[in-house]
C-alpha cells in the first residue's frame, strides 16, 4: 500500500509538469503579440513594452517556463492585471466558494444518484426504475446552464422560494474567516445567515450535481444488478435478514467501487461545470474569476485559476484511487 | 486469406434457430444491427436524431421567416401561428433560428468527432502497437489532457485562439482526442497478443498493413460506440462554449448563444430560453439513445 502510494505519487510528477507547461503556453500561444492583444489595438509601444517586461515575455522561453515553475513552488501565482492583486491570496475566497458549492453538489448528487440506484435495481423493471432511469437519461443529456436558467426561473422568479443569485444577502455579508459560508456563519454563532447561506446553495447546487446524480444512478443500478444476482445475496436473503440490511449492507458495499470510480470521474464534470454554473448563479467562485479574467484578457488569472482547478481535480482523483484498497481490501497494487 | 480467418476467430457462435450451413456465418455486424433493433430506445434515439437532420437539410423549406430578419414591432411576442416558437429580442423567429441552429450543431458536432476521431485513433494505434517509450510518451500527454475538466481545457484553447465557432469546434476536437485515443490503444494493446496479428507478422506483413488492415477493423465497435456518444457532448460542450460568449458570435443562431442572448427576457419572455434549450436537450438525448443501444449491441460484455 505504501509503495504504491509512493508510485502513485511520482506519477503525479509528470503530469503536473505537463499541465504547469499547458497553462504556461496560454499566454505564448497567444496569435500575434500577447502583450498588444491584452492591452488591444490602441495601446502604445511604451506601454506594450513595459506590459512585456512584467510579464517577462522578452526573456528565452525556457528561462520564462523556469521562473513560472520556480513561483509556483514558492505558492507565487503571479500578479492579476486588472486589480495588480497578488493571485494567490485574491484567489482564496473564490476558491473557497468553489469548493463550498462542488461538495454541497457532490452530496446531493451521491445520495440522491445512489439512492434512486439502488431502488432501481432493488425493483428492476418497475415504475419506479423506468421513471428514475428516463430521468437519469434526460439528466444526463441536460445542458447545466439551461437547467440553471430554468431552476431560476420557476423557482426563484416565478414562486419566489430561493435566492437566485450569490452567496449570501449582500445587505448583510457575511463575516469570513474561513471563507466558507455555511463553516463562518457558526463560528459567527449567526444560524440566520447559515440558513440564508444553505438556501444560496441549492439551486446552483442542484444545477451542478444533476449530470453527476444520473451518471452516478445509472452506475450504481448497474453494478448493484451484477451484484443482486450473487449466490451470497441469496444466502444472506434465505437467512431472514431484513431487506434493508440485505441491500444496503451486503449488496451495495460491493457495488460500491464503480460507483466510487465514477463518483472520482465526476468530481471533474462538477469542476468544469462550476464554472457554467457559477456564471448564471452569480457565484463567486473560482470559474467566474476565471470567466471574467478571459472577458478582461487578464492572463496570468486565467493561467493560474485553470492549474488551480486542473490540480485540484488531479488530487481528487488521487484520493480516490488510493480509497480504493481501502474499501476493497481485495484489491492489491 | 487472413482476414477470413480472423473473422471466424472472432466469430460469436450463432442461434440455434438456424442450423449452421457450411462454416458460413453472420457478420458480427449484422448480429450488432438485429441487437440494436430490438432496442427501443435506441430506435427512439435514431428517430430523434434524424429528425433534427431532416429539419437541417430542408431548413429552407420548412422555415418561413429569415434567419436574422429583424422585426421590431414584433418584438418578444409569445408562441403564435404566424412564429411558432415566438419572436426573440429583436424580433427573429425562434423557430427559424432553432432549424439553422440545428445545422450549426451537428456540423459542429460531425467534424469535432470526426477529428478526434481521426487523431485519437491515429495516436492511439501508434502508442498501442508501437509500445516502449512511444506508448509512454502519448499516453502522458493523454494523461496531461484528461487532468483538465474537459470544457475547462476547452476553454483555456479558445481563451488562446481567441473566441468564434471555429475556434470552438477546434477546442471540442483537441479536448476529445485523447478519450478516443485512450481507447484505441487499450484495444490495440488486446489485439496485439491475437494469434492472428502474429501469423500475419510470421508472414513477413508489414505494420502498416498489419495497423490497417487487421488492428483498425477489430478496433471500430468501441470508436463506433464512442463517436455516438462523443457527438452528444460535442454538442453540448459547443453550446456550453457558445453561452458562455466563447463560441459562436452574436447574430449566428447557434442554440447556446441563443440561450445567453436571450436569458434577460426570461421572466417577461421564457420561449425565448425554453425552445433553443429543449432543442439542445432532445438532440444530445437522441445520440445519447443511440449511443447506449450500439454499446450494448457490439459490446455485449459492457451491457447492463
Amino acid at each position: 500500500m505504501l509503495a504504491y502510494t509512493i508510485r502513485r505519487l511520482l506519477m503525479l510528477i509528470p503530469v503536473l509538469i505537463g499541465m504547469s507547461l499547458i497553462t504556461f503556453s496560454i499566454i505564448h500561444l497567444i496569435p500575434g503579440n500577447p502583450a498588444q492583444v491584452i492591452l488591444g489595438e490602441q495601446a502604445s509601444p511604451q506601454a506594450i513594452a513595459s506590459l512585456e517586461e512584467q510579464l517577462g515575455l522578452n526573456e528565452p522561453y525556457f528561462v520564462q517556463y523556469g521562473n513560472y515553475v520556480a513561483g509556483i513552488l514558492q505558492g507565487d501565482l503571479g500578479t492579476s492585471l486588472r486589480t495588480r492583486g497578488e493571485i494567490s491570496t485574491e484567489i482564496l475566497p473564490y476558491l473557497a466558494a468553489t469548493i463550498e458549492l462542488t461538495i454541497f453538489a457532490l452530496i446531493f448528487a451521491v445520495i440522491v444518484g445512489v439512492n434512486a440506484g439502488i431502488i432501481s435495481a432493488w425493483r428492476q423493471n418497475s415504475m419506479f426504475d423506468y421513471t428514475a432511469m428516463i430521468i437519469a437519461l434526460v439528466g444526463v443529456s441536460m445542458p447545466i446552464f439551461w437547467l440553471g436558467l430554468m431552476q431560476q426561473w420557476v423557482f426563484a422568479q416565478e414562486l419566489g422560494w430561493l435566492p437566485a443569485f450569490g452567496r449570501a444577502n449582500p445587505r448583510d455579508p457575511v463575516e469570513t474567516t474561513t471563507y466558507f459560508y455555511l463553516i463562518d456563519t457558526i463560528i459567527n454563532g449567526r444560524f440566520d445567515q447559515w440558513w440564508t447561506s444553505f438556501k444560496h446553495l441549492i439551486l446552483p447546487g442542484i444545477a451542478l450535481g444533476t449530470i453527476p446524480m444520473a451518471i452516478i444512478a445509472r452506475m450504481t443500478r448497474s453494478s448493484m444488478l451484477e451484484v443482486l444476482r450473487q449466490d451470497y445475496m441469496r444466502t444472506v436473503e434465505a437467512k431472514g435478514s431484513k431487506t434493508f440490511t440485505v441491500i444496503y449492507r451486503h449488496g451495495f458495499k460491493n457495488a460500491v467501487i464503480p460507483v466510487l470510480t465514477v463518483v472520482g470521474l465526476q468530481t471533474g464534470t462538477l469542476l468544469g461545470g462550476a464554472l457554467l454554473t457559477e456564471t448564471i448563479f452569480s457565484w463567486p467562485g473560482i470559474g467566474r474569476y476565471v470567466y471574467e479574467a478571459i472577458g478582461n484578457r487578464d492572463y496570468p488569472v486565467i493561467q493560474s485559476g485553470i492549474l488551480v482547478i486542473a490540480t485540484m481535480f488531479v488530487l481528487i482523483n488521487l484520493v480516490v484511487d488510493l480509497l480504493y484498497s481501502y474499501i476493497d481490501p481485495r484489491i492489491k497494487y | 486469406m487472413e482476414t477470413v480467418k480472423k473473422q471466424e476467430t472472432k466469430q460469436p457462435m450463432q442461434g440455434p434457430e438456424k442450423p449452421q450451413k457450411k462454416v458460413e456465418s453472420i457478420s458480427p455486424w449484422k448480429e450488432a444491427y438485429w441487437q440494436l433493433r430490438k432496442n427501443k430506445l435506441a430506435i427512439v434515439g435514431l428517430c430523434i436524431v434524424l429528425f433534427f437532420i431532416l429539419i437541417a437539410a430542408l431548413a429552407p423549406f420548412i422555415t418561413t421567416h429569415t434567419v436574422s430578419g429583424m422585426n421590431a414591432a414584433d418584438r418578444l411576442t409569445g408562441p403564435s401561428s404566424d412564429y411558432w416558437f415566438g419572436t426573440d429580442y429583436s424580433g427573429r423567429d425562434i423557430f427559424t433560428r432553432i432549424v439553422y441552429g440545428a445545422q450549426i450543431s451537428l456540423i459542429v458536432g460531425f467534424f469535432a468527432v470526426t477529428g478526434a476521431m481521426f487523431f485519437g485513433s491515429l495516436l492511439g494505434i501508434v502508442a498501442g502497437y508501437y509500445g516502449r517509450w512511444v506508448d509512454m510518451l502519448i499516453s502522458r500527454v493523454f494523461d496531461i489532457m484528461l487532468a483538465f475538466p474537459s470544457i475547462l481545457l476547452a476553454i483555456a484553447i479558445v481563451a488562446m485562439l481567441g473566441p468564434s465557432l471555429q475556434n470552438a469546434l477546434i477546442a471540442i476536437a483537441i479536448i476529445n482526442i485523447p478519450i478516443f485515443g485512450r481507447l484505441v490503444r487499450s484495444k490495440v494493446i488486446s489485439i496485439r497478443q491475437e494469434e492472428y496479428i502474429l501469423a500475419a507478422k510470421a508472414q513477413g506483413m508489414k505494420s502498416s498493413r498489419i495497423l490497417i488492415h487487421h488492428v483498425l477493423p477489430n478496433s471500430t465497435a468501441p470508436i463506433i460506440v464512442q463517436a455516438t456518444l462523443g457527438f452528444g457532448v460535442a454538442i453540448l460542450e459547443a453550446a456550453a462554449l457558445g453561452f458562455l460568449g466563447l463560441g459562436a458570435q452574436a447574430p449566428t443562431p447557434e442554440w447556446g448563444r441563443m440561450l445567453s442572448d436571450s436569458r434577460q427576457y426570461i421572466q417577461s419572455a421564457p420561449w425565448t430560453v425554453l425552445f433553443p434549450g429543449l432543442s439542445i436537450m432532445l438532440v444530445v438525448l437522441g445520440f445519447n439513445m443511440i449511443g447506449d443501444g450500439l454499446r450494448d449491441a457490439l459490446d455485449p460484455k459492457m451491457k447492463s
